[in-house]
């Protein structure tokens, strides 16, 4: 699903450049549940932005679905985007003044779907999150964890082939953290891959697979616990 | 095209505008104001022009009016301080000099009589005249004519009086045409009853009768009062004027250079400094109007252009979730062109009312200072035209801005 070789990005800074990623190679197969972990600053963010067609690399090769990604323009990358990947952010990225419902269906507008069904799409997802009574209620009017759930249904409304989520929990207490990640298992156990950033053990255990970066490579790539359990 | 008739579309651009409350209002005022300016300022302008018009009246206004008065120079052999008159020998002179330049020309000579009939009476102004003042000042007759060709060549003791001086005159429901009025002691049989004229009236309440009618009773001989020369369209009256009375002078011995000897007055160089002030504020009008206008549309760009800063993080989740660039273009573009509209349509609107307000309380009456402020549908449809335009140049800017949002600059976590 996404095929990473030699991957290496740096980021201008005045005259010198910050070398964020340093060759990294990654390989996650459809259906996988990877979590990206290491420090704050190791690169974790800038190597999902470039998996989520956000940002451009500077060398190596990418596939998304097997498709070489290169000379992406704006146009291309959010047609890709839109097809392809759901994200789900750490401040969760809901549009302030639409309603929950509004915002889950926000993607499938720009995939060019008309309102009455777009609305009932969103609805569906969000009776998945269980926040279907929230349907009405503006971002502002749900706690943290409802926040990210509505998120991950507006994520999850295009049927991505990848759901991609930096610290989706990193705003979250334990317990509304646990409900998240029960929802990305299920998610993950219907056959979606998911590809989640976090710097939380136990966030890291509840995945099949964890990569560990820092310094901009990959220091260790294991199966967890979680996947042998299945 | 194909997206503005999409209901998502404006349900996009309502959520944009309400979530923005300050600024649109901010945008809507700017440009309501502008709209709004334009249109008051022209139907007042307008409204102006028009009062005028109707000051003007009947009246042809590229007229001069000649007299005489006393010389200034001693000339040939004759002393300073000559009095001397206009002669129909003049006329005659200037009419086949000016062939050309002079539209109608009219002798006249005046005097102010005791008028009876029956056992009324009142002291009002006669004069001589010819049929074509009719042309140069139309006279509104109420009942019967004016002085004719007939008259003039019978010299018929008959008269043109005003409705005025009818009420002075005559009992209530009297027929006027037939009777006989005394001027003066002589019968005068009333032919014509006018009423009072549109705009500059030059002679008031006055008997007119047949030019040759006058000389003969008043014993003018060949003398002449003043006269009123109306030029052709076109002419340069001023030009003309002086013109005419070097001529004069010539004809009656007095110095080129004399100042004092004719007077007169143009009519055309008077109104021509009236219509330089209403065209100068017919362009002030439009200038301010147009100025506050893009002011207004400049407004809303500078502001849409802070929103798309303020939006950038809104901006940078849409294109996370598939948003191309031209879809952002056409929401931000959208946006100013509607808010232009709406505003552009308020302003108007209101603007309408305020004019319908001032023609209501000074545009009414006979004196009014402003008849018929109104503004021409072409133009205000050309205004919103133009602000459509703009709305949409305008809109190009923050809308090029919008795109360069990169979604991850917007969607960095600090
Ligand atoms: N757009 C950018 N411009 C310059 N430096 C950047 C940019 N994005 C990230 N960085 C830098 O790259 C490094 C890696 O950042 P990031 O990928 O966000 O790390 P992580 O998500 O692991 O905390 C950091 O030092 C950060 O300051
Ligand atoms: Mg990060």
């Amino acid at each position: 699903m996404i095929k990473i070789e030699k991957l290496h990005k740096s980021y201008p800074i005045g005259k010198d450049s910050l070398h964020v990623l340093k060759g990294i190679d990654l390989h996650i197969k459809e259906g996988e549940f990877v979590s990206i972990m290491g420090s704050s600053g190791s690169g974790k963010s800038t190597l999902l932005n470039i998996v989520g067609l956000l940002d451009i690399h500077d060398e190596g090769h990418y596939y998304l679905n097997g498709q070489l990604i290169k000379d992406m323009n704006e146009k291309k990358a959010a047609l890709l985007r839109n097809k392809f990947l759901g994200f789900v952010f750490q401040s969760f990225n809901l549009i302030s003044y639409k309603t929950a419902l509004e915002n889950v269906a926000l993607p499938l507008y720009y995939k060019g779907m008309g309102r009455k069904e777009r609305l009932q799409v969103a609805l569906d997802y969000l009776e998945k999150v269980g926040l279907k009574d929230w349907a009405n209620h503006l971002p502002n009017e749900l706690s943290g964890g409802q926040k990210q759930r509505v998120a991950i249904a507006r994520a999850l409304v295009t049927k991505p082939k990848v759901v991609l989520a930096d610290e989706p929990t990193g705003a979250l207490d334990s317990t509304t953290t646990d409900s998240v990640m029960d929802l990305l298992k299920d998610i993950n156990n219907e056959g979606m891959t998911v590809f989640v950033i976090t710097h939380e053990e136990e966030v890291a255990e509840q995945t099949k697979r964890i990569v560990r970066l820092k310094d901009g490579v990959i220091i260790s790539d294991e199966f967890t616990k979680a996947s042998k359990a299945v | 095209m194909r997206f503005l008739f999409d209901s998502d579309t404006w349900q996009e651009i309502y959520g944009s505008i309400r979530k923005n409350r300050v600024r649109t209002a901010i945008t809507i005022i700017g440009v309501l104001w502008g709209i709004f300016l334009l249109v008051v300022l022209l139907g007042a302008a307008r409204g102006v022009d028009n009062g005028f018009k109707k000051i003007f009246g009947d009246f042809a206004t590229n007229s001069v009016f000649v007299w005489t008065q006393a010389t200034d120079t001693p000339f040939k052999g004759f002393q300073e301080g000559r009095r001397f008159r206009l002669k129909m020998n003049d006329i005659e002179a200037l009419k086949s000099e000016y062939q050309e330049e002079i539209k109608f020309l009219a002798p006249r000579n005046q005097t102010n009589n005791l008028i009876v009939h029956d056992f009324k009476s009142g002291n009002f102004q006669v004069s001589g005249d010819y049929p074509i003042l009719d042309q140069i000042q139309k006279k509104k007759l109420i009942v019967g004519r004016f002085i004719n060709e007939n008259d003039i060549l019978s010299t018929a003791k008959v008269t043109v009086i005003s409705e005025n001086m009818y009420k002075q005159l005559f009992d209530k429901g009297e027929k006027p045409i037939g009777e006989y009025i005394k001027i003066n002691s002589i019968n005068y049989k009333v032919v014509g009853v006018y009423g009072p004229s549109n705009g500059i009236d030059l002679d008031g309440d006055t008997a007119f009768i047949p030019f040759t009618t006058f000389k003969r009773v008043y014993n003018t001989a060949n003398n002449i009062d003043w006269m009123v020369i109306t030029a052709n369209p076109g002419i340069d009256i001023e030009q003309m004027e002086s013109d005419v009375i070097l001529t004069l002078k010539n004809l009656h011995n007095v110095h080129p250079e004399d100042k004092r000897a004719f007077g007169s007055f143009n009519l055309g160089v008077q109104i021509a400094k009236v219509t330089g002030f209403l065209t100068g504020l017919q362009f002030m009008t439009w200038f301010v109007g147009i100025a506050t206008l893009i002011a207004g549309v400049f407004a809303i760009g500078n502001i849409l252009l802070i929103t798309v800063k303020e939006r950038t993080q809104e901006i940078g989740i849409r294109r996370a979730l598939g948003a191309t660039p031209k879809s952002i273009r056409q929401q931000i573009i959208l946006e100013s062109v509607f808010l232009t509209t709406v505003a552009g349509m308020l302003g108007i609107i209101f603007g309408s009312f305020i004019l319908f307000i001032i023609d209501a309380t000074f545009g009414q009456g006979d004196d009014a200072a402003l008849i018929n402020p109104t503004v021409n549908i072409p133009i205000i449809i050309i205004a919103f035209v133009t602000l459509i335009v703009l709305g949409t140049l305008i809109g190009l800017i923050p809308a090029h801005m919008a795109t360069l949002v990169r979604p991850i600059e917007a969607l960095r976590e600090e």
